[in-house]
């Protein structure tokens, strides 16, 4: 009898190309996204040692982390200059690398152009039970679809460009299973907070994760990105979820997905993809969905959790000394005090973006709360940065830039953003940004800058009251829909 | 990757513990595209202190270093084993490192040798006025004063660093593996290549 096995240990075997001695395989690669931060020193490696891609085919360039999100090109079609030399150093450096290497550039001004954990789903360019990765963490992204997808370092995005495979050592198995319905105004956002306050930061550290329950199976796609991108978060580098017929409706006639009846026998495979019954995980989560509330982060680190009609919690109140201290050092940072009603935090900027919340779901949920509703006063800078060229055009088709512009908003063009402030979008020192991305660390949209981590309909509702605010208070029964 | 076999010559004596990859090279380097000139900003917050062992032409060019407990500890970032590498370090030697950086090194070719306090403590002493001498083959450093330390190595890491095989390299020595296994997946999952856009 064969052992029942889980959908990683299923994706894994069918990538062992070699198994060492000591227990290490030599896994293969069948997707690799490169963007300008991580691949300059990779593809110079290839460059001083003689190498060449193996597989241009399976590889896959987009520059996203240093673009400006104010307009690419001129009237004329020409490009309008970076401003940081560096930043325009590292696009440069991509566009020049991807043609060398006979790598696919998806370029600053094309449509397709975008966040790439937002562009490998929306291409195609992702799939269930294909092996996936990335110089970037946020790579578990791409875990919604089924795919085992991870972020690595420069020297593995060399060995990778080279090999098409990397040195791995097996991970162990989480089980994170949240069963029931999900309450209206509560988003996968929630969700993903709710489990990075549940496991902590460290808590899946060494593990892959899986989605298991009825709110992921019930969940969108959109969703699932969501959740899958924080499994980072939460300390695992990758979160699958079981791909099924909406993994499959998903991809259907995207560009670099499998056509006709490659697309069919695609799909014979990927129905195959899921944990046997009695397959045995080396720890199981459990949270109930009704437990699930509209949350907001308090501290520095994304396992800073509370629920918005909560308050600043007291540093005292956590039973490890090193988190008392570090809690205290959290409040110290972002100017709050123990107790505070987190629905009394005046906010400043409102940041709509990020591979966590870029997508046209997370527009349209935002856009939900902000019709015929303009920003609080106290609001210096409101901005919705869509995930890539795509969802920006899909979101100006639907008139939703209509409502972000008469709200007030800014409607800017693809990329990272302020969700780490490599480009010129930066939260200023002191300031507090309500922010649909997935890191509140010190520093990280701007050097003193302070987060709020919240969902796209949450963001909207600090917009317009210029306060954090429980959505549910501005929800009318039309916009139950924003969940 | 160079081979790396022996090394001779004057060592830093540096000794600080719990030194981090930003105190190696500080956050504002990243967003170079080279691996190469981050020598430039190697330590370069303790190259503004008059006297500090990087700046005496006593020690310019010295391929070893001699540090501290816990050395390369904090962000992961490879920027520290490249600005290392830069600077022509091809050892270092500590009490203990952190997890992360020694990977990093030895995928740079940067050997890190473990030794006892009392033996680094002894080492430091003779960097200020002679060479030291690190032998990868038999695991010692000596130097002229008959002192002789072993030391401990991955046999896996040994075996990369003296054949001055990269992990690259060394996967590439398996080309065959990879190429059946691409030809198994073309007859069993064609699809797994991208349909053109």
């Amino acid at each position: 009898m064969v052992k029942p096995r889980t959908l990683y240990e299923k994706i894994w075997d069918a990538h062992v190309v070699e198994r060492r001695p000591d227990g290490t395989c030599l896994i293969y690669i069948d997707r690799h996204l490169v963007h300008e931060v991580t691949s300059p020193q990779a593809f110079e490696g290839l460059r001083l040692a003689g190498r060449k891609v193996r597989r241009p085919d399976l590889t896959l360039a987009v520059p996203d982390h240093n673009l400006p999100t104010t307009p690419r090109r001129d009237a004329q079609g020409n490009r309008i200059p970076i401003a940081d030399p560096e930043s325009a150093q590292q696009l440069a450096a991509l566009e020049r690398n991807a043609p060398e290497f006979g790598v696919r550039l998806i370029g600053d001004a094309d449509a397709e152009q975008g966040i790439v954990h937002v562009v490998g789903p929306e291409q195609g360019f992702t799939l269930p039970g294909t092996t996936l990765v990335c110089g970037d963490s946020h790579t578990s992204s791409h875990g919604a679809l089924g795919a085992l997808a991870f972020g690595i370092g420069t020297s593995e995005v060399e060995h990778v460009l080279a090999t098409q495979t990397l040195l791995l050592k097996q991970s162990k198995t989480m089980a994170v299973v949240v069963d029931g319905e999900l309450a209206p105004g509560v988003t996968p956002k929630d969700v993903a907070l709710a489990i990075c306050g549940t496991i902590g930061t460290a808590g899946g550290t060494g593990y892959v994760m899986e989605y298991r329950g009825s709110v992921f199976r019930d969940m969108s796609i959109e969703g699932r990105l969501t959740v899958a991108n924080m499994s980072i978060e939460a300390g695992a580098r990758s979160g699958l979820f079981a791909p099924d017929d909406k993994t499959f409706a998903y991809l259907k006639g995207r560009p670099m997905a499998p056509q006709g009846a490659d697309f069919d026998a695609a799909v014979a495979w990927w129905r195959t993809l899921v944990t046997d019954e009695g397959a045995v995980f080396d720890k199981t989560v459990v949270i109930d969905a009704a437990d699930i509330v509209p949350t907001v982060t308090w501290g520095t680190s994304p396992e800073d959790v509370v629920p918005v009609t909560g308050v600043v919690p007291d540093p005292q109140s956590f039973a490890d000394p090193s988190k008392q201290a570090a809690a205290q050092k959290s409040l110290d940072y972002m100017g709050l005090t123990a107790g505070q009603r987190m629905e009394e935090v005046a906010i400043e900027h409102i940041f709509i973006g990020s591979c966590t919340n870029s997508r046209i779901e997370d527009l349209r949920a935002a856009a939900a709360l902000l019709k015929g509703r303009h920003i609080a006063s106290g609001i210096k800078l409101a901005m919705v940065v869509p995930g890539s060229g795509l969802v920006k055009r899909q979101a100006e088709a639907e008139g939703l830039d209509r409502i972000f512009l008469d709200a007030g908003f800014e409607w800017r063009e693809p990329g990272c953003s302020a969700c780490l402030g490599m480009n010129p979008d930066k939260v200023p020192a002191g300031e507090r940004c309500a922010s649909t991305s997935n890191r509140n660390f010190m520093g990280r949209q701007g050097p003193g800058s302070r987060t709020h981590l919240v969902s796209p309909a949450m963001a909207a509702a600090a917009a317009v009251t210029g306060y954090l605010t429980d959505v549910r208070a501005l929800m009318t029964d039309k916009e139950g829909m924003v969940a | 990757m160079e081979k790396l076999t022996t090394v001779d010559g004057r060592a830093y004596p540096f000794g600080m513990k719990n030194v981090d990859t930003d105190i190696v090279i500080p956050a504002h380097w990243l967003k170079t595209i080279s691996r190469s000139g981050l020598g430039k900003g190697a330590f370069e917050v303790l190259r503004k202190e008059p006297g500090n062992v990087f700046d005496d032409p006593d020690y310019a060019g010295s391929p070893i270093l001699i540090a501290g407990d816990n050395f390369g500890c904090g962000s992961s970032r490879e920027h520290a084993a490249w600005a290392l590498g830069d600077l022509g370090i091809k050892v270092v030697i500590a009490p203990s490192f952190s997890d992360i950086f020694s990977g990093n090194a030895f995928k740079n070719g940067i050997l890190t040798v473990v030794l006892p306090q009392a033996a680094v403590d002894r080492l430091l002493e003779v960097a200020k006025t002679d060479p030291i001498h690190v032998d990868l083959e038999t695991q010692t450093v000596t130097t002229q004063f008959q002192d002789r330390f072993h030391f401990e190595i991955d046999p896996f890491r040994k075996h990369c660093l003296l054949g001055g095989l990269d992990e690259i390299g060394l996967t590439l020595d398996d080309v065959d593996a990879i190429d059946s296994y691409e030809a198994k997946i073309a007859v069993e999952r064609p699809w797994t290549v991208p349909a053109v856009a």
